[in-house]
């Protein structure tokens, strides 16, 4: 590869080899607060030229690495970075084997971790982004890392992709200078990357007992319902990647999790219903 | 080439104790199977029927008789055609055995 780039975010690091040097450098601008990793990479991606000629005519950057969709769709250089992202996520969710990685977002308040999971679209991942500029740390908008040994969850905190109207919200709680640059019409819309709150990136390593599962949905009239330990089990193992390369252990970790801690479905309208409806079932936990 | 039919007579097993582990939920309990590797929703009488069947083999009827004596279960025809359907699915996730 001419260009790479080595990064460490929470347990897992990274190597990205790219043939060209326009998302290495973006990688390096939006991974800068971030550790450069030195060590033995665990997963590494190759960003690669559809093909030979594609490098200066048209570019077009294919997917490749240590595990492989056969049917990743290649996208526009101009979205080089999107494509480095999304290949970090593949590689973790083909890839991981000691964690139970869940789809969700998560944040961590005085030890205690609140999960957040749901479907593209559930506002999971802008609703951590916030909570994490309101008084919690931010541990991840992708993946939750689960410890099938202790329970803890461990975090994954990346860049964050704010996704159309997340871009707004999230513009006008942090200073500029945490915003990657805008890119238009994307396979996934206008994404903007947010870079996490100091505190986060530097508490990266440091896990959180879980404490409650949250399945928020955008777009309905407040609601909170409860939801019984069959449901979150289904709900969580659709939200697992790995949850059956696992095995026993991921049945162990994710019983545990279902059988131990309150889980509750929540609509909200606007983010600040959803904030509002989250400090008030965190603080009934206590 | 599928299994001939379960009868009321056939001698069936579930793998031994330890074969699988069994977590109750709020409705349904969660059974992972060692061997296979799967996991499975259950209700009752699920749990109950392999339990039975790791402390020993069974015929169907027999099963139903044992289930009779400690619940209010009727023996007739349909009540057997209901647990052989029910023993045949759990035949086919391969919880359960021709002994």
């Amino acid at each position: 590869m001419r260009h790479s780039f080595s990064v460490t975010v929470g347990p897992r690091s990274f190597r990205i080899g790219s043939d060209w040097r326009d998302p290495v450098a973006r990688l390096e601008a939006l991974y800068a607060p971030y550790p450069q990793s030195a060590v033995i990479p665990d997963f590494t991606v190759r960003l690669e030229a559809e093909r030979p000629w594609r490098r200066f005519v048209r570019p077009s950057v294919a997917i490749r690495g240590d595990y492989m969709l056969p049917d990743a769709v290649p996208v526009s250089l101009a979205h080089g970075l999107l494509a480095a992202e999304m290949a970090m996520n593949l590689q973790m969710a083909l890839g991981e084997r000691h964690y139970l990685l869940l789809h969700a977002s998560s944040v961590e308040r005085d030890g205690k971790v609140l999960l957040m999971t749901g479907e593209s679209g559930s506002g999971k991942s802008t609703l951590s982004a916030l909570l994490g500029e309101r008084g919690w740390r931010f541990m991840g908008d992708e993946f939750a890392l689960i410890d099938p040994g202790t329970g803890l969850a461990h975090p994954f905190p990346r860049p964050v992709s704010l996704k159309n109207d997340a871009m707004a919200v999230m513009a006008s709680e942090v200073s500029a200078d945490r915003l990657g640059p805008v890119m238009h019409a994307t396979p996934k819309g206008d994404i903007r990357h947010l870079v996490p709150h100091p505190d986060a990136i530097a508490a990266m390593e440091t896990p959180g007992k879980p404490a409650l599962i949250l399945f928020p949905r955008f777009g309905g009239a407040r609601a909170v319902r409860q939801i019984g330990e069959s449901e979150v089990f289904v709900r969580l193992t659709q939200a697992s990647t790995n949850y059956v390369a696992l095995g026993e252990q991921g049945f162990a970790a994710l019983t545990q999790l279902v059988t131990t801690l309150p889980a509750r479905a929540i609509d909200y309208p606007d983010t600040a219903t959803a904030v509002d409806l989250v400090d008030v079932l965190w603080s009934d936990l206590a | 080439m599928t299994a001939p039919a379960l009868l009321p007579d056939t001698l069936l097993r579930a793998d031994p104790p330890g074969s699988h582990v069994l977590v109750a939920l709020d409705v349904f309990t969660a059974l992972y199977h060692r061997r296979s590797g799967q996991t499975h929703l259950v209700s009752e009488p699920v749990p109950d029927l392999i339990s039975r069947l790791e402390q020993s083999a069974m015929t169907p009827a027999q099963l139903l008789a044992a289930l009779s004596e400690e619940a209010d279960v009727s023996a007739e025809g349909d009540v057997l055609a209901a647990l052989i359907d029910r023993l045949a699915e759990l035949e086919a996730l391969g919880l359960v055995v021709r002994a």
